[in-house]
């Protein structure tokens, strides 16, 4: 169904030294399988979900994203979440990200995650609804991912669930 | 971002795109660019057949290479790479 015409340049952005930490290093040991599950509904009936790693939190409700102890300690990284209402704006959201510059995500939150644009997409009809809350985890994390493993993301499809959605796009920041 | 790497991680399904970290559906205001991004998302969720599909976005980052770059990075470096450019120094040293 999809043809890639153009195939991009998967480290352009990424400093040369750095590459190696990234490329051909396969999957993570025992998730060498294939994951998969069939999206079983049409789009246009369909729930959907983001989630960035950009950091993003509600700056008069919750915490930031611990930075401060990546500061003095820095393999490690904050491995909790944040379930961020549709709608909210750059005047509502802080971002706590130390390996990017934030400046353009504060300016414009929907190049992270865009829930103003979901909305209207399902306004439009090309999805049958954007979930009401979307969700911000702050994607520098330790090289093994166990809280994540355990924690994080069992309770981020926990609420997935709670909100009925069918379908969530991950966006990496 | 990286798209060989979510590959190569078992992604189910891969939209890439040659952007800037921190600019994943495109550049701050936009809105035409975010919006063809993320429509391209939705349809690869939806309309995938099978596992590891990946549709690379075909658009180049509006912004010279070089000044791309340096604007995506902190403006101090993280402790991560800060730790890592401490340790090369000391090893030269």
């Amino acid at each position: 169904m999809f043809r890639n015409l153009v195939i991009v340049d998967s480290y352009r952005f990424l400093p040369r030294s750095f590459r190696p930490n990234y490329e051909g290093r396969g999957p993570f040991r025992g998730e060498e399988e294939p994951v998969w599950a069939p999206f079983e509904k049409r789009l246009e009936e369909a729930k959907i979900a983001l989630l960035t790693s950009a950091g993003v939190f509600m700056r008069d409700s919750q915490q930031p994203f611990d930075v401060e102890r990546e500061q003095s300690h820095p393999e490690w990284g904050d491995p909790s979440w944040r379930a961020l209402p549709a709608g909210a704006g750059s005047g509502d959201i802080g971002v706590a990200h130390l390996h990017i510059n934030t400046a353009d995500i504060q300016a414009d939150p929907e190049i992270a995650l865009p829930s103003r644009l979901l909305a209207r997409l399902a306004s439009e009809g090309v999805i049958g609804a954007a979930a009401e809350s979307h969700f911000a985890v702050m994607g520098y994390q330790e090289r093994h991912l166990n809280d994540w493993r355990e924690k994080t993301a069992p309770e981020i499809v926990a609420a997935l669930r709670d909100e009925q959605a069918d379908g969530l796009i991950l966006a990496p920041a | 971002m990286m798209p060989a790497v979510a590959e190569e991680r078992r992604a189910p399904r891969i939209v890439g795109v040659e952007f800037p970290f921190g600019h994943t559906f495109g550049m701050a205001g936009d809105k035409v660019m975010q919006r063809r991004v993320l429509e391209l998302a939705l349809r690869v969720l939806a309309g995938a057949a099978t596992f590891g599909t990946r549709v690379d976005f075909d658009l180049e980052w509006p912004v010279p290479l070089r000044e791309a770059y340096r604007a995506w990075q902190p403006a101090e470096p993280s402790p991560i790479v800060r730790k890592l450019i401490e340790a090369r120094r000391d090893s030269k040293a």
